[in-house]
């Protein structure tokens, strides 16, 4: 291998509560400058992943029992979430999960935290011309932001720690068509600003069209992966995760033989 | 008129105390979800650490004061270092239990150090008194007044502008947002409990150099402050130095006028108003006089 990924997991396993396995042996690579995107049903371990890599499995009762996560090749595994940061992941959450009570500047100031002081007039200014909307509303409480401009603030916040690598959490939900491209710009935008992507996405038309490289995970583990444009043609691919019949044509009820072709890659 | 005033006076002096008590418990509640229901031992090991730097090793009261508070901060953060962050991640009812656990274990401790006795806390103040305009001030209340308005007004400017400030608002909202934001929940939490505990030490001090003296039973005060606390809303520091004064001039101004007007409720009736206030306003306002109604959209 040429470079080194900037982030490395290998064979994780993950255990909630002691008990319960959510990821099984999972591995995978984010290369330097890249957007790697990675697809998965409601209850695949996609954000079990992030939590892993992130440390925040701590506030879930998770723990990390097998494997290593590894940042520009500097071991990483089950470390402080604070530290994580420091070494230049950032995550946006899932829900966004802004401080909706606290001032737009205010969320930004938080999301620099791990920042020397010295470097937030810098920090700042380099997201305010990211999203202008937000220097408008610098003053105004996040709570009252739009879903879209949330999301934006979200994204703002997490670039406050000028990440290498930044973890996306299925930005594009509960969000219009319209804002799903906005946000869509965005992350390209910010990957050609030189930081790597990791976009946890059930949007996979929106996740494969700008990811180089694509994972796709089902009860925990790695079930395909392959380069973004062979997984947007694969067929089983376009069936169970972009909706659409390989004829393109309407799909008839009446002969639904597909259900013998074998809906699941493990198994 | 003279009367009220004075009333007044004495009713913010008593508040001033219950707003630093209040503060304390809305601090740590904030930032941890948590009831210290051991704060009234902290305020008790504050005001007998405060006795032996200033009587005991004779130290200028001023510096006493302030070696108090540290002391009693740094008591505050190992206690959470020690006990509490091991509860991290435990149902709140588990961690509320421990602190009152704690608080039975602070009172017997400080018996065994310094005795039941009722100790006299050497300090400047005494019983001298001012008289501005026919009124007449306890120089000890003007200074209790004086040194919680700035200790409040330091304590906003703190929560308000400066990063642990932040970090605590933050991770009081969401904890685990906050965490993926780099900031270090142990810090804030740590940080909360030296506040919290800092406050009740000089809460304790000023109570102490005041006519009653300094006797283990001075923890109670912090269960009179607890209305003052739930009055101005639980997560609220403002509503907590708000409860504070409410309830402080409501305990003064009925003992006040207990003769004239509540003869037939019996004496120290003073004692049960502030927890009647309590009852009133939470009827009215389940959340408190500034707590937090969610800021949401709709």
């Amino acid at each position: 291998m040429a470079t080194v990924p900037v982030l490395s997991v290998n064979n994780l396993e993950v255990v909630y509560d002691d008990v319960v396995l959510v990821l099984r042996g999972l591995s995978l690579d984010v290369p330097d400058g890249s957007i790697v995107a990675l697809l998965g049903a409601n209850g695949a371990g996609k954000t079990t992943l992030l939590r892993a890599v992130t440390g925040l499995l701590v506030a879930h009762r998770g723990k990390i029992t097998k494997g290593t996560v590894t940042v520009g090749g500097d071991d990483l595994t089950g470390a402080d979430p604070a530290d994580v940061v420091r070494r230049g992941v950032a995550q946006v959450m899932e829900g966004r999960r802004i401080f909706a009570e606290m001032s737009v500047e205010d969320n930004l100031r938080a999301g620099g935290h791990s920042r020397k002081r010295a470097e937030y007039r810098e920090d700042v200014t380099r997201v305010y011309d990211l999203f202008p909307l937000l220097a408008q509303r610098r003053r105004g409480t996040a709570g009252y932001l739009s879903g879209g401009e949330q999301q934006m603030l979200a994204i703002g916040r997490a670039l406050m720690a000028r990440p290498k690598l930044l973890l996306l959490d299925e930005p594009s939900l509960g969000l219009a068509p319209r804002l799903v491209e906005q946000v869509r710009d965005i992350v390209v935008q910010i990957n050609g600003q030189g930081t790597s992507v990791l976009l946890v996405e059930q949007n996979a038309v929106m996740a494969l069209s700008i990811a180089s490289y694509g994972y796709v995970l089902e009860v925990g583990k790695v079930v395909r992966d392959g380069p973004a444009a062979e997984l947007l043609d694969d067929e089983d691919i376009r069936e169970f995760y972009l909706g659409s019949t390989p004829d393109s044509g309407r799909r008839s009820f009446a002969e639904v033989k597909s259900y013998r072709r074998k809906k699941r890659w493990s198994a | 008129m003279t009367t009220f005033l004075t009333n007044v006076f004495a009713g913010l002096a008593l508040g001033s105390t219950y707003a630093l008590v209040a503060l304390g418990f809305v601090v740590i509640y904030k930032s941890t979800g948590v009831i210290n229901f051991a704060q009234g031992g902290l305020l008790a090991l504050g005001a007998y650490l405060g006795y032996t730097f200033a009587d005991n090793l004779a130290i200028a009261f001023a510096v006493s004061i302030l070696l108090a508070c540290a002391a009693a901060a740094i008591v505050g953060a190992s206690v959470e270092r020690l006990v509490l962050r091991r509860m991290v991640g435990q149902p709140p009812f588990a961690v509320i239990m421990i602190t009152i656990g704690l608080l039975f274990v602070i009172e017997p401790l400080i018996t065994a150090i310094w005795g039941f006795d009722n100790l006299p806390l050497a300090n400047p103040w005494n019983i001298q008194t001012v008289e501005v305009g026919g009124l007449v001030l306890g120089v000890r209340d003007l200074w209790t007044i004086g040194i919680t308005a700035a200790v409040v007004v330091a304590f906003f400017l703190f929560f308000r502008y400066t990063r642990m400030g932040l970090a605590m608002r933050a991770t009081a909202f969401d904890p685990e947002a906050a965490l993926a934001q780099g900031i270090s929940a142990r810090r804030v939490y740590a940080t909360s409990w030296a506040i919290a505990a800092a406050l009740a030490a000089l809460a304790g001090i000023t109570l102490a150099a005041g006519p009653g003296g300094l006797s283990p039973s001075i923890s109670f005060i912090a269960l009179a402050a607890f209305p003052a606390m739930i009055l101005g809303g639980l997560d609220s520091p403002a509503g907590a130095v708000l409860g504070g004064v409410i309830i402080g001039l409501a305990e003064a101004l009925t003992r006040g006028y207990q003769d004239q007007l509540f003869s037939w409720a019996g004496a120290n009736v003073s004692l049960i108003v502030p927890y009647l206030l309590m009852i009133v306003i939470l009827l009215i306002r389940p959340y408190g006089l500034l707590g937090t109604k969610d800021v949401r959209r709709i």
